[in-house]
């Protein structure tokens, strides 16, 4: 059957739904679902990292591989920076822009490097909201608790105390350059309930809020001269005698030439892994989403934390072909789509944490409560026209328009049918450790964002990643920006390299793999 | 999907199992599968992206690109990330055009709307060719946005340009000089700052974490025991 026949049964139970009222799990079910289904549980596909700061930390394979990996600077290269500067920002996304507009701020100079444009990153597909406590009936604690709940109770409390505490600030800090955040009548910002949220707490400019975010950051990096190095890929940390951080090393892809940089402090904000395509997922994640910063950190002996946990998005498309992996937003969910099995049937209360729906999608397909499409693929529904049928005509299109635009350019109207999901690869829910100024265990070099680990716990809580970027950002700029002015520029050398070397020959080399990966290869050989 | 063959990823060029097409990328031909991405076909043709690609989710605007369809004159423009390639379709991807782009601090601005023909004096001599609306992937009125924009409409143009993804390939067609985009992302950034009620709501919040209102439940929950916590949480619903 094609998929337009398969999906009538969205439409024949709709009715029969929407009188219906799904507890979530008990917390004992939920663990056993999660145990059996989520891929996190998953053995074979983990394995073991051999040496460095994890010695013996489970990881998945693709990671571990890397993390091992070679570094492409051999000894005796040349040094000599090409650039001086205070503060070195590595990453264009919204923790690398927020990085970077603190720091200069601040009084800083500020170098900020990108592999791809500014911009260019997870951060501007952000689609769902940004959590912040800002409604009377909310608060920071609650946001905690929510956060801790989500994360399976394994968030660093503090990173995480400071994060809600600091969100309503952002909120401000980001109005105050011209963020349009949805507002309620009254002029207060609208707030949207999130999965996994006992309050509603979600910002949204539509579904746009990553890409009004960025748009608004990215003009005022370029409105303060911030020094930019585009399509330029970090390769190598440099560190001095002590093992300290004193800069980077890149590789500009536009001439292949290296580029060193010298710095006071580096800001690694280089995002996640899902272009490792991890046991084989397909990933929402933009084209340099390939973990250079882990590896980066990793052989400057930064310790990593929860790295064997991954974030699989609920609703990543399924269908058309053109979209697979590409997200279906949560904020579907958040208003009230049902997701739908190949019987008609609910099967999971749709606002649980990701992890959660997740493991119940992958449940329905393996138990063979899938719909399959002409191309093999499987997923289940997402019943996007009962938003419409429960709120009224247009509502799809008036507060989805993304994704509105993104299906009818493949001729599919969302308000009409059903739309094709299973979980894709979203997320790095653990990362380098920093504590709650965003530095690592190696001094002077700082990790915000996606690639820092501990603050999300074991699962990451929908809407807490772009708060995390505006706050840990800010925090790494404006702490790396007070120390500047103070301290010397340290001596550059890969000294780190030695170590990590004779390690790698310990344990039988990284077997000719060389990292960071900086763009996956897509391209087809012969 | 995690049960299928790493070969199958999506994200890699296609196996072998639709109906392959030509294409023509940059004036060369290439044998393509029907139905995958302009992007896909780029690779699957054997070439490096490195400019061209970004988000691949149709939010970033790196891979703007300019397509004919088979026999058809009309060169039309898309996101290469999510337009399906057919056969006959000739392909090539837009270079980055340097549009000069204003600078200002959004947060002193004195008089916004005034201060956008300071900025971009060129905005007011639109001369209604519509060939920026044309040239939008997001079909965005352009145009009627730029007139917006010079008659003070500040709010339509910030909704209007909420589904703008910085393309820019509004700005090459413009025969005025005008980068409708940038003057755009000017309006709304203004549009926020300077036209938009303030949330009253939110310094109240503020002011409150300032003033420690939250204080005594921190020290509780800090305090807790991790069984405690996670008693406690189960209570939140």
């Amino acid at each position: 059957m094609d998929i337009h026949a398969l999906q009538q049964i969205v439409h024949q139970t709709r009715d029969v739904r929407r009188k219906q009222a799904l507890p979530k799990f008990s917390p004992a079910d939920r663990d056993q679902l999660i145990h059996k289904y989520h891929p996190d549980f998953r053995e074979r596909a983990y394995r073991p990292i051999r040496f460095g700061p994890n010695d013996g930390d489970k990881t998945v394979l693709e990671l571990a591989t890397l993390l091992e990996g070679d570094s492409p600077i051999a000894d005796g290269f040349d040094l000599t920076p090409d650039y001086t500067t205070d503060v070195l920002v590595v990453g264009g996304g919204g923790a690398g822009c927020a990085a970077a507009l603190h720091a200069h701020a601040a009084g800083a100079k500020v170098i900020l490097a990108t592999k791809l444009r500014l911009g260019d990153s997870n951060s501007v597909m952000a689609q769902g909201g940004m959590q912040i406590s800002v409604a009377p009936e909310d608060s920071p604690v609650t946001h905690f608790v929510d956060t801790l709940k989500g994360g399976h109770m394994q968030n660093d409390h503090q990173l995480l105390k400071v994060m809600v505490e600091e969100g309503p600030s952002i909120a401000k800090w980001l109005l105050s350059l011209g963020v349009l955040f949805d507002r309620d009548a009254d002029g207060n910002l609208h707030v949207k309930k999130g999965g996994g949220s006992s309050k509603p707490r979600l910002l949204t400019c539509s579904d746009y809020t990553g890409l009004e975010i960025m748009r608004v950051l990215k003009d005022e990096v370029l409105n303060q001269n911030i020094q930019l190095l585009e399509f330029c890929a970090a390769v190598e940390l440099t560190s001095d005698e002590k093992g300290d951080c004193t800069g980077a090393i890149f590789k500009d892809l536009d001439n292949h030439r290296h580029v060193v940089v010298a710095a006071k402090s580096v800001i690694l904000a280089t995002g996640g892994i899902g272009r490792l395509h991890i046991q084989g997922f397909p990933t929402s994640n933009h084209y340099g989403a390939t973990g250079d910063g882990l590896c980066l950190a990793y052989r400057m002996g930064a310790k990593l934390m929860h790295i064997d946990t991954f974030q699989y998005h609920p609703s990543g498309a399924v269908y058309p072909e053109q979209l697979i992996g590409a997200l279906v937003t949560e904020g579907i969910r958040s208003e009230g789509g049902h997701l739908v099995n190949a019987k008609g049937e609910r099967f999971v209360n749709e606002l649980d944490t990701r992890d959660v729906v997740s493991s119940s999608i992958i449940r329905e397909c393996e138990e063979g409560r899938g719909i399959r499409t002409m191309s093999g693929r499987i997923g289940v529904w997402l019943d996007t026209p009962l938003l419409d049928a429960e709120q009224g005509p247009g509502t799809v299109e008036k507060h989805f328009p993304a994704m509105m635009l993104q299906f009818e350019r493949f001729g599919i109207d969302i308000s009409k049918d059903p739309v094709l999901i299973y979980p894709t690869l979203h997320y790095q829910n653990g990362g380098v450790k920093i504590d709650t100024n965003s530095e690592t265990n190696v001094k002077h070099l700082f990790v915000a964002g996606e690639a820092s680990g501990g603050l999300h716990g074991r699962n990451r809580l929908m809407g807490n990643s772009l708060l995390d970027l505006m706050v840990f950002g800010k925090r790494s700029g404006l702490t790396a920006a007070a120390r500047a002015a103070a301290m010397p520029q340290g001596k550059l050398t890969v000294g780190h390299l030695k170590g990590f070397r004779a390690e790698a020959k310990k344990h039988g080399g990284a077997g000719g793999v060389v990292s960071p990966m900086i763009l996956p290869a897509y391209t087809r050989k012969e | 999907m995690a049960q299928e063959n790493k070969e199958d990823v999506i994200d890699q060029p296609e196996v072998l199992r639709h109906k392959m097409v030509t294409i023509e990328i940059a004036g060369k031909k290439y044998e393509v599968p029907e139905g995958i991405t302009i992007i896909k076909a780029l690779w699957y043709s054997g070439q490096e992206v490195v400019r061209g690609a970004g988000c691949l989710g149709g939010f970033c605007g790196a891979c703007a690109a300019y397509y004919r369809t088979k026999d058809d004159p009309k060169v039309r423009t898309c996101l290469a990330c999510q337009m399906a390639v057919q056969d006959g379709m000739s392909i090539t991807m837009m270079p980055p055009f340097p549009a000069r782009k204003a600078t200002y601090d959004i947060q002193t601005l004195k008089d916004p709307k005034q201060d956008l023909f300071n900025l971009y004096p060129e905005a007011p001599l639109c001369r209604n060719c519509n060939a920026c609306t044309e040239a939008c992937p997001q079909k965005i009125d352009v145009r009627e946005g730029v007139w917006k924009a010079v008659f003070g409409d500040f709010k339509s143009v910030s909704e209007m340009f909420m589904d703008c993804v910085m393309c820019g390939m509004c700005t090459p067609v413009c025969i005025a000089d005008i980068a409708p985009n940038l003057v755009a992302l000017y309006v709304s950034r203004a549009q926020g700052a300077h036209f938009t009620e303030k949330p009253l709501g939110l310094d109240t919040r503020i002011k409150e974490i300032q003033d420690g209102r939250f204080n005594d439940e921190w020290t509780k929950i800090l305090k807790m025991t991790e069984k405690e916590l996670a008693d406690h949480c189960a209570t939140v619903k």
